[in-house]
């Protein structure tokens, strides 16, 4: 069957959330030589990029594909001919593929209006060409909603092609605004791929490899360009939509932008005051310059028209647009920083990870987001030809006529003029735009540092007491306690553990603050959060208040002026300044404070008139001539309440954009309310350029002895703290960030997010303005009245920790103390005492479950009919918590139970000792098999037993992840994000680092370990394919998960999952439980999960991918009824973590982070760990608990096999009765909503992926390598390899870790000569006993997670490029390597070695972020290193020969020391040594190795000229490393006396 | 907050008391508050728990980690002014209060509890001695008229929290001095009568009148004070002393404890008191294992018996409970009280057959011992026996209120004689009477000082609602 087309927004499904992200590439001649040859290896490249794709339920249906190239004039003259037309000469006419309507009368209505534009443009309709297709090989749902594709042949009247060019351009987004207003109800959308003199694109809802057969021109002979841009994307959705394939007209693009929404918003509200000298009146008729609805890749590719349209050169329109990092960096000269600060101005970054190919036909290039995070390659050949493409070995040229292989550099462009017949690197594209004009000089005259203008002092007056003030706007006990308190003394977010177990703001029955209704968004999967700290680099604050300049002023002689300010907190006297800023700029800008206050006495009623006052004054000071807007509470008083600021900053923000005058002004706010990230990043997100706290600095002076510390460490805090929120999308400026609303609401009715914060979504309803004036009215009476417990203090809060009086909590000394009782005594009636009391409550309005009525399916049933509970706890697993964040005890008590029933446990991320992987099989104890010295509460084993974790997880960090460990797992899950900190890393402190967490870490013990925010090789959708493919590779018995935490927009990334072929999904709810995490990641990020299950399996259920998935929920998971709920809305398992701990003995402490568990659960301190009592059999009582009580409720609807509850929100119903102020406006029909598709369409588990392993190179090599796998026997292999061949030798490393686990074969009883270029991932856990010896190049991710084997890569003896300038591998190459060695005879790519843990590697170059985050082992690089080297490094040792001397400056020195090699005579005796030799020693040794394995002449040369050479080398040195190795080398010698 | 690692570092020191030897020559207090170091030190033990079941353990809810890290802090103001927002009589409590917060605290799990009550004691004698407790007198009076009957720990309580809502408040009491059992129930070596006295003058200054000798149902009529009031609660306790139906009963010398107990609070008041039950050069058997029983004993000892026995019905109980199942509620274990430690003994599982006298006086107590299975008691064949008693006190628990205060008003009753009315939702504290409110043991019957306090406050807020249709005052 087919689904027909795009399915309407329904449910939870919205659209706007489909995500892509592809493979991209062009083939260009240098010289501009036109040729078929270039067209056809376009789609040889695009076709060889098929597998970073994917297809849907449906094989043939890819995601779409296309070709974009210069006019093929000859071919257009042809076939104008054959329609009796002779076409103008070439330039002169301009030709327009179209998709049109399928239905005729729609198709001719359009065609009428194109006609009618073309002429009213004063252009010449030459003719309509019906552009030929074969459409016999594409799938029915594509072909179901086929466009007809005609083309038009437009004549040229302009004075000249750049003006024509522009007219096409007028002329297309009239056509496209008309016929979107006829609003045609047709399956094939009208669309416009291309209408151009100098390009065309042909593309569609295509595989790859069916592009050049669908549209028959391809093939002509006479289709000649010299240049070729493709594109294969990959989606999340499987809905068939011809228009979303790229390329565009302008680029193609891999990646994602994040700040999408701001700056569609910010290009919107420009429209009234953008003018341009080229475009002139036309300018009108372009906008809606961005239509809506469209992918974040169409809506750039219509900011470049724009730019380029404008008379920017596309290179100078690319640097505005996707600008490299500039603000930090310390190697930028003058010129080129004032280009990007001038810019900077004019545009906010489009920011996100992204890889963006372009051409105007002329030109063709591409550039690399700032941060590098999406691969792309290149190659010159002798012949002029430049290939460049996502990765090597989609087209292949003979090596002796490569003269250069590069990659593109984070920030950098790569540009080839064919018109001047060369390519223009980087360095000079940029630096003849930077001195084109004198941008340093107009910066120096135009530029305000707020910092630099005259202080003033100011004193706060307040109208009423401080803590009346407070009470006001809603601060709490806990605001000064959790909040300030840590930020104030440390900078930074205080820190939290244990999850958000309260009740949700729009179902507490205190007065909640508008801030606590919105969550933030965060990156999972389809882009990449950032690491704000370890790649500071890439991050900026800085922020420019005041009105933004015409963006298309090309030739701005008198720029305007701006005001720049390094970050967006305000203290007292900056606010002052800018309030005075009309003096001190003479007038230039000119401010004025709004009162967002208003009379008491007006009550809540009186806030809808008070905003829309101050719109209408806002409105009228910029008409005044007012540029800086200050929105002001502080007149609040008894008698003047005041609007939530984040209300009137979002109203004002929006008001202004709808009005066309947001960009004439700067908007300020200037709020008591603000005190926390959350906030902060609140009013940024709906606008703010600077916030100014007020209060939060009022409060501050009242806390800290000395203010001005206190007050910086504030500002500092809640800086590294709008870092973490930006980062965890993915956002590296606040410019991009400002207005870009990245949030979500939960609890907010339409009709108010439509009105003050339009484009946020928000799923459930809930409450409106008078609501929210209720609220604001009430904590203003409450504030001013006479309450007694107010009196003298602040509300107690009850927020972050359970508190009598304050807000209402889950766990409760109640619940926890009936649970344990129950699982203790295994008295299943006090654990229905325990359950009623949990269900009751949460009826008690504090999740939105607890609201939810359950239906009956049918009469009751006798409880024995239904399915047995030993069937059910099968379903259930424990959550991650890794070995570190948990007692050895409670990890393996936990593993213990699950394995008793048949559920499934997870290791987390920490490894896992392989002692427990090997089944018990006689009475002993934990101590007895672990280590007596390794166990302070010893658990007794029964035969049968089990210890082994059936869930691995890999993580970020990849702690523990070998070979061997995969090959244990019956699952292995890779961690996306955690909902307690989606979109952030984490960090074992190094005192929490014991010897055996060490040892399973493969680190050094005391020593911090960092989880980084991204998986570094997940960046896009294709990126997890990828790792859930090397995974599978790693374990083809396992199946493989992904944990994605619930936000809007999560069942459109699990439908990508899905089509990442990953065979389990877990939707994490906002609440989980964590070790450590800031407090505002535990309350501010990530929605419950019902709303995250609900979508997802909706989502799943249109895309017809359900039943390849087997969904798992967690979160909070505390009853039966929990479950129950859960399977109704979509899930086939449940995970817990948080109820098991307190079964084992947590009583929420919530003193994780402390390493102070008092029972002995979440510590490691072996004193307290003495002190843990948990049973498995508690824990196992506890699930049979669940199940009994599902059984009953089962029991009760009348259903008796669980698998028919799965899905069932039919049977979900909205509690009747519900009467409390805040939640009568829920409407939660989205989350019961069912998609109607036919019955045959799955709606739980039935079915399994393909994998793909049969084709796999492995199957040949185990093969071939049996001898050496069953009996130790040496075996030469030798096999040609193509880019196809990914994960090559992870089948058969797990084939040696079955056998012999991590100790593997011995050294080289495998050896494989390759010869070509590997796929992605090649030798990815290689285990030990295998070399892998490419003769070639590789790709991304070589040696991901190498595990004791050997790899080599050299170039082929034909290759005439040096090594070392050169690139043979890409990035991310060993990537969380535990062991084994690598020697690379060229440059690698960015992020090399990063989170290696104990290989060895020579290589002859890095990029970008080289070892970052490494733990351990031994990196020399023989060449140039990018920036960022050694961030986030704690262990292991680096040695760069810093040829040029300027390494320093691109080391990270956060955490590393630079140091000399010292000749091995003059290291003195106590000298302590990495890897206990000296370092000359250790260098020496790999280098050597490096010549005999490659015969790398730079390493010849080095070795030859010894003496010199040596002094050259700087060994990098993490600071905690030595001191480890320090303290270990005193406690050895301690041991000895 | 606090000290993270402080319960690792620090043991729980338990307040110093003057010697047996020493102490039992009057009739003063003898335990002796922590030093500010001491108890500096006893608050770091504090974690500061993520769910503080101390809070929830304390019947008042006192917010015990805040005051303890303030205590930690030295920030002694700060500490009484976080004990004084949940408790109006932190004296009381921390000298007579059994602590149930310290059963529930984190640390009892598998270590000391926390002292609790010790630091609560300190800070309040701190706020005295410092003179930070001042009268919080409200200058907006609502012009409504309360009256409340009975001064105990309830009554004051509500008494209290209503004239700070600006309500005139009248107490009436139908002892010669305020305090209920407070005043006439607990010895003074356990709690001085100062105490009382000095919250007294504190609360008269806030607006509280206060009058005693006054009966409800004798001299005073309960439809008088309906009419002259707008509300009235009944806090009168339950002092309906449970009887031991026995022969002999009606001998000299066997009498209620709390005939005993209070003639001896008058004489350290200074009254004269003709034919005061003294103990002296006595044996006295005490029947009743709890804390009156206990009382008397302390009391029997300053009086100098010969010997002073105690029996309890109930079995013994283990000496630790298992805290496992337990925790964190209040365990049954063996307490052993100060009054214990100046001598006496104990014996449990034992039942009173008969009080066996010459010339209408007690002479001795004959006895036997039960056995216990299911909850059911029986009594073991041939294990009579007889003990020497000159003085027999009953201290067996209270069985309800003085029933007719409660006939006085038409206050619909429980079944156990108690005041009827609920604790929650709309119309919580209030009686079947209109304008009429129970609280304290006489709505609860028989409990703790800390119970009375919560019911006090509780009550006080609903009268208040009732009276101004809503209100701030906490529960």
């Amino acid at each position: 069957m087919s689904v027909v087309s795009a399915p309407e927004n329904q449910g939870l499904y919205n659209k706007r959330n489909e995500k892509d992200a592809c493979g991209v590439g062009f083939v260009a001649h240098i010289k501009g030589k036109k040729s078929h040859e270039i067209v056809q290896q376009g789609l040889t490249l695009l076709t060889n990029l098929t597998h970073r794709g994917a297809t849907g339920y449906d094989p043939k249906l890819g995601d779409g594909a296309g070709l974009l190239m210069q006019m093929p004039d000859a071919f257009m003259r042809n076939e104008a001919a054959k329609l009796n037309i002779n076409l103008p000469e070439a330039g002169k006419y301009a030709v327009g593929n179209l998709f049109l309507p399928q239905d005729a009368k729609n198709r001719a209505t359009c065609e009428a209006l194109i006609t009618k534009i073309i002429s009213e443009e004063n252009q010449t309709l030459l003719c309509w060409r019906d552009v030929p297709v074969d459409n016999s090989n594409i799938a029915d749902a594509a072909r179901d909603v086929e466009p007809c594709m005609r083309q038009v042949f437009i004549g040229s009247n302009a004075a000249d092609q750049n003006t024509f060019e522009r007219k096409c351009f007028v002329i297309r987004k009239r056509v496209e605004h008309a016929v979107r207003a006829l609003n045609l109800k047709d399956k094939a959308a009208f669309y416009v791929p291309s209408l151009s003199s100098r390009t065309i694109v042909y593309k569609g809802m295509l595989l790859a490899n069916e592009v050049g057969v669908y549209y028959r021109d391809l093939a002509d002979k006479s289709v000649v360009s010299a240049l070729a841009l493709v594109h294969q994307r990959f989606s999340t959705n499987t809905f068939p939509a011809w228009d979303l394939a790229h390329p565009f007209r302008m680029i193609a693009h891999n990646g994602e932008i994040n700040t999408v929404q701001g700056n569609v918003n910010w290009m919107a509200a420009r429209h009234e005051t953008m003018k341009s000298a080229v475009i002139g009146e036309d300018l009108d008729k372009l906008w809606p310059l961005i239509a809506e609805g469209q992918s974040d890749s169409a809506c750039f590719d219509n900011c470049l028209e724009l730019l380029v349209a404008g008379g920017y050169s596309l290179p100078h329109a690319m640097m505005m647009l996707i600008p490299e990092a500039w603000n930090n960096n310390a190697l930028m000269d003058e010129e080129r920083r004032a280009f990007y600060e001038y810019h900077a101005a004019l545009m906010e970054p489009w920011d996100g990870p992204a890889a963006v190919a372009f051409t105007d036909g002329n030109m063709i290039g591409a550039t690399l987001d700032r941060n590098g995070l999406r691969p792309a390659r290149y190659l010159v050949t002798d012949e002029d030809i430049v290939m460049m493409a996502s990765e090597m070995g989609v087209l292949t040229f003979p090596q002796e006529k490569i003269i250069k292989k590069w990659r593109l550099q984070p920030g950098k462009m790569l540009l080839i003029d064919t018109q001047q017949g060369r390519i223009i690197d980087d360095a000079e594209v940029k630096s003849e735009l930077a001195s084109a004009r004198p941008y340093k000089k107009w910066i120096e005259q135009s530029r305000y540092f707020l910092g630099d203008l005259p202080k003033i002092e100011s004193q706060l007056e307040m109208a009423e007491s401080l803590l009346d003030t407070q009470q006001a706007f809603g601060y709490s006990q806990e605001d000064i306690k959790f909040v300030l308190q840590p930020m104030i003394a440390n900078g930074e977010e205080g820190a939290g553990s244990m999850g958000n177990d309260a009740a949700l703001p729009v179902l507490s029955n205190k007065a909640k603050s508008l801030y606590n209704y919105f969550k933030q968004l965060f990156a999972q999967v389809t882009n990449p959060p950032i690491d704000p700290i370890r790649e500071e680099l890439v991050m900026s604050l800085v922020t420019f208040i005041g009105p933004k300049p015409n963006l298309l002023s090309v030739d701005e002689t008198n720029p305007p002026l701006r005001l720049e300010a390094s970050q967006p907190v305000l203290t007292l006297s900056e606010l002052e300044q800018l309030k005075n800023i009309g003096v001190s700029t003479k007038g230039q800008f000119k401010s004025l404070v709004l009162d967002i206050t208003y009379d008491a006495k007006l009550g809540k009623a009186g806030m809808g008139n008070a905003i829309a006052n101050l719109n209408k004054a806002a409105e009228k000071a910029v008409h005044d001539g007012f540029n800086v807007l200050i929105l002001s509470d502080r007149a609040i008083s008894k008698n003047r309440m005041a609007i939530p600021a984040l209300l009137a900053c979002s109203a004002t923000h929006g008001y202004l954009v709808k009005t066309g005058l947001r960009t004439s002004t700067g908007l300020v706010i200037d709020t008591g309310s603000a005190r926390e990230v959350h906030h902060f990043a609140l009013l940024a997100g709906y606008g703010a350029e600077a916030v100014c706290p007020w209060l939060a600095l009022e409060t501050i002076s009242h806390l800290a002895s000395d203010h001005y510390i206190a007050g910086k460490n504030f500002v500092k805090a809640i800086g590294k703290g709008l870092y973490k929120v930006m980062s965890k999308m993915g956002i590296s400026t606040y410019q991009s960030y400002c207005g870009a609303q990245i949030f979500e609401a939960i609890g907010l009715n339409s009709a108010f997010i439509s009105k003050y914060f339009t484009g946020t979504a928000s799923q459930i309803e809930g409450i409106g303005l008078e609501e929210v004036a209720e609220e604001a009215l009430r904590l203003h009476n409450q504030a001013f009245g006479n309450d007694p417990v107010l009196m003298n203090q602040l509300d107690a809060g009850g927020e972050y920790a359970f508190r009598v009086r304050g807000e209402e909590h889950m766990w409760t000394p109640e619940t926890i103390a009936k649970l344990q009782n129950a699982t203790r005594t295994n008295k299943f009636d006090t654990y229905k005492e325990y359950a009623k009391l949990i269900n009751d409550q949460t009826r008690h309005y504090k999740t939105l479950r607890g609201l939810f009525e359950i239906k009956q399916a049918g009469s009751a049933i006798p409880l024995d009919s239904v399915e047995p509970a030993n069937e059910i706890v099968k379903r259930f697993a424990t959550g991650a918590m890794s070995l570190g964040s948990i007692s050895t005890e409670a990890h393996t008590t936990l593993a213990i139970a699950m394995n008793r029933i048949g559920g499934k446990s997870n290791t987390g991320e920490g490894g896992e000792d392989a002692k427990r992987f090997v089944p018990v099989t006689a009475d002993t104890s934990v101590a007895a098999v672990i280590g007596k010295d390794l166990i302070e509460a010893d658990i007794p084993l029964k035969a049968g037993d089990s210890m082994r974790s059936r869930i691995k997880q890999v993580a970020s960090g990849r702690f523990g992840v070998t070979a061997d460990y995969l090959a244990s797992a019956d699952q292995i899950q890779i961690k996306m994000a955690q909902g307690a900190k989606p979109g952030e890393g984490g960090q074992l402190p190094g005192h929490k680092v014991s010897p055996y967490i060490a040892k399973l870490r493969f680190s050094v013990p005391g020593v911090g370990l960092i989880s980084p925010p991204p998986h570094h090789d997940i960046y896009s959708i294709e990126d997890l394919a990828q790792l859930i493919h090397d995974l599978k590779n790693a374990n083809p018995k396992a199946s493989i998960s992904v944990k994605l935490v619930s936000e809007t927009g999560v069942g459109t990334v699990a439908a990508g999952v899905a089509k990442a072929k990953s065979d389990h999904i877990v939707i994490a709810g906002h609440d989980g439980g964590t070790g450590a995490s800031p407090i505002s990641s535990i309350k501010h990020a990530g929605t419950p999960w019902e709303l995250g299950l609900a979508e997802t399996q909706q989502t799943l259920v249109l895309n017809q991918l359900r039943g390849r998935v087997i969904v798992q929920v967690d979160g909070q998971m505390k009853t039966g009824r929990d479950v129950l709920i859960g399977a109704l809305l979509g899930a086939d398992e449940f995970g817990f973590a948080t109820a098991p701990l307190v079964v084992e003995g947590c009583i929420m402490m919530r003193k994780c982070h402390l390493n102070t568990c008092p029972v002995g659960v979440a510590t490691q301190d072996p004193v307290l760990r003495k002190k843990f009592t948990g049973q498995p059999e508690h824990v196992v009582n506890f699930f049979f608990f669940i199940a009994e009580e599902v059984r009953e409720l089962m029991a009760s609807i009348g259903i008796a096999k669980f698998d028919d509850l799965i899905g069932r929100s039919d049977l979900l119903d909205t509690k009747a009765g519900i009467d409390h102020w805040k939640i009568h406006g829920l409407d939660f029909s989205k989350i019961f909503h069912q998609p109607n598709m036919p019955t045959s369409v799955a709606r739980k588990n039935n079915d399994m992926q393909d994998h793909g392993l049969a084709n796999a190179l492995d199957n040949k090599l185990i093969e071939m390598a049996k001898p050496a796998l069953e009996k130790g026997k040496k075996v030469m292999i030798d096999l040609p390899i193509t880019n196809t061949n990914r994960t090559v030798g992870t089948m058969l490393s797990n084939q040696v870790a079955v056998r012999y686990g991590n100790v593997g074969l011995a050294d080289d009883t495998i050896h494989v000569k390759f010869t070509g270029t590997s796929g992605q991932s090649f030798a990815a856990f290689l285990a030990k006993g295998v070399t892998f010896d490419l003769t070639g190049e590789g790709n991304d991710y070589v040696g991901k997670g190498l595990c004791g084997g050997r790899i080599i890569i050299k170039p082929p003896t034909a290759f005439r490029g040096i090594p070392h300038e050169n690139i043979i591998i890409g990035n991310t190459v060993m990537y969380g390597a535990t062991t084994g060695e690598a020697f690379f005879n060229g440059v690698a790519g960015e992020r090399f070695c990063v989170r290696n843990s104990g290989a060895s590697a020579v290589v002859e170059g890095v990029g970008n972020h080289g070892c970052e985050y490494m733990t351990g082992g031994t990196v020399v690089v023989l060449g140039l290193t990018g920036q960022n080297f050694a961030a986030g490094m704690s262990g292991g040792v680096a040695f760069v020969y810093d040829e040029d001397g300027l390494f320093a400056k691109r080391c990270n020195m956060n955490m590393v020391s630079l140091e000399r090699v010292m000749h091995v005579d003059q290291v003195p005796a106590d000298a302590v040594h990495h890897l206990d030799q000296p370092d000359e020693v250790t260098l020496l040794s790999l280098i050597k190795q490096h010549i005999n394995y490659t015969d790398s002449v730079r390493a010849k040369a080095i070795l030859a000229d010894w003496e010199n050479a040596r002094d050259k080398f700087i060994k990098v040195m993490p600071n905690e490393y030595k001191r480890a190795l320090i303290e270990l080398a005193e406690d050895k010698v301690l041991v000895a006396a | 907050m606090g000290k993270a690692t402080g319960f690792m570092e620090f043991e729980r020191l338990s307040e110093a008391s003057l010697p047996v030897q020493d102490r039992i020559k009057n009739y003063k207090e003898f335990v002796l508050h922590l030093t500010d170091d001491q108890a500096k030190q006893q608050g770091a033990r504090c974690m500061d728990c993520g769910i503080p079941f101390c809070t929830t353990g304390c019947p008042i809810n006192n917010i015990i980690p805040d005051w303890n890290d303030l205590v930690y802090h030295q920030d002694w103001r700060g500490a009484i002014d976080v004990l004084h927002s949940t408790n109006n009589f932190p004296e009381f409590t921390g000298r007579v209060c059994p602590a149930p917060c310290e059963a529930a605290c984190t640390l009892n799990i598998n270590n000391d509890a926390v002292g609790i009550k010790s630091i609560e004691h300190a800070i309040i004698d701190k706020a005295w001695e410092k003179d930070w407790v001042k009268p919080q007198i409200n200058p907006n009076k609502t012009g409504k008229r309360i009256a409340i009957v009975g001064s105990g720990p309830a009554g004051l309580a509500a008494a209290q929290q209503l004239a700070r809502a600006g309500h005139s408040v009248t107490v009436v009491e139908k002892n010669d001095r305020i305090g209920g059992l407070l005043r006439y129930g607990i010895p003074d070596f356990k709690m001085e009568k100062s105490h009382i006295d000095r919250r007294m003058v504190q609360m008269q200054a806030e607006g509280v009148e206060f009058k005693v000798n006054q009966h409800v149902g004798q001299n005073v009529n309960a439809n008088d004070l309906l009419k002259q009031y707008d509300a009235v609660i009944l806090a009168g306790g339950a002092e309906q002393p449970r009887d031991l139906p026995v022969p002999g009963r009606e001998l000299g010398g066997v009498m209620f404890a709390m005939d005993f107990l209070p003639a001896q609070n008058k004489v350290v008041a200074g009254d004269d008191v003709p034919n005061q039950v003294k103990a002296t050069n006595k044996h006295v058997v005490v029947i009743g294992g709890g804390d009156t029983g206990s009382d008397c004993v302390g009391t029997s000892n300053r009086h100098g018996a010969l010997s002073v026995t105690q029996f309890e019905l109930m079995p013994r109980p283990p000496e630790k409970e298992n805290k496992e199942l337990v925790w964190p509620n209040w365990p049954l274990k063996l307490r052993t009280s100060s009054s214990h430690e100046e001598g006496a003994n104990r014996d449990w599982s034992v039942t009173t057959k008969e009080l066996i006298g010459e010339n209408g006086k007690v002479t001795a107590l004959k006895g036997a011992r039960v056995e216990w299975k299911d909850g059911k008691m029986s009594e073991i064949a041939g294990s009579e026996f007889i003990i020497k008693a000159d003085l027999v006190l009953l201290a067996m628990g209270f069985v309800s209120p003085v029933q007719k205060v409660l006939e006085a008003f038409g206050v619909e009753k429980d079944a156990r004689g108690n005041a009827k009315a609920t604790i929650d939702g709309d119309g919580c504290y209030k009686t079947n009477v209109n304008k009429v409110f129970a609280a304290g043991d006489m709505r609860r019957g028989q409990s703790l000082v800390v119970w009375a306090i919560r019911e006090g406050r509780q009550c006080a807020r609903e009268v208040d609602a009732f009276l101004m249709g809503s209100s701030t005052l906490p529960r």
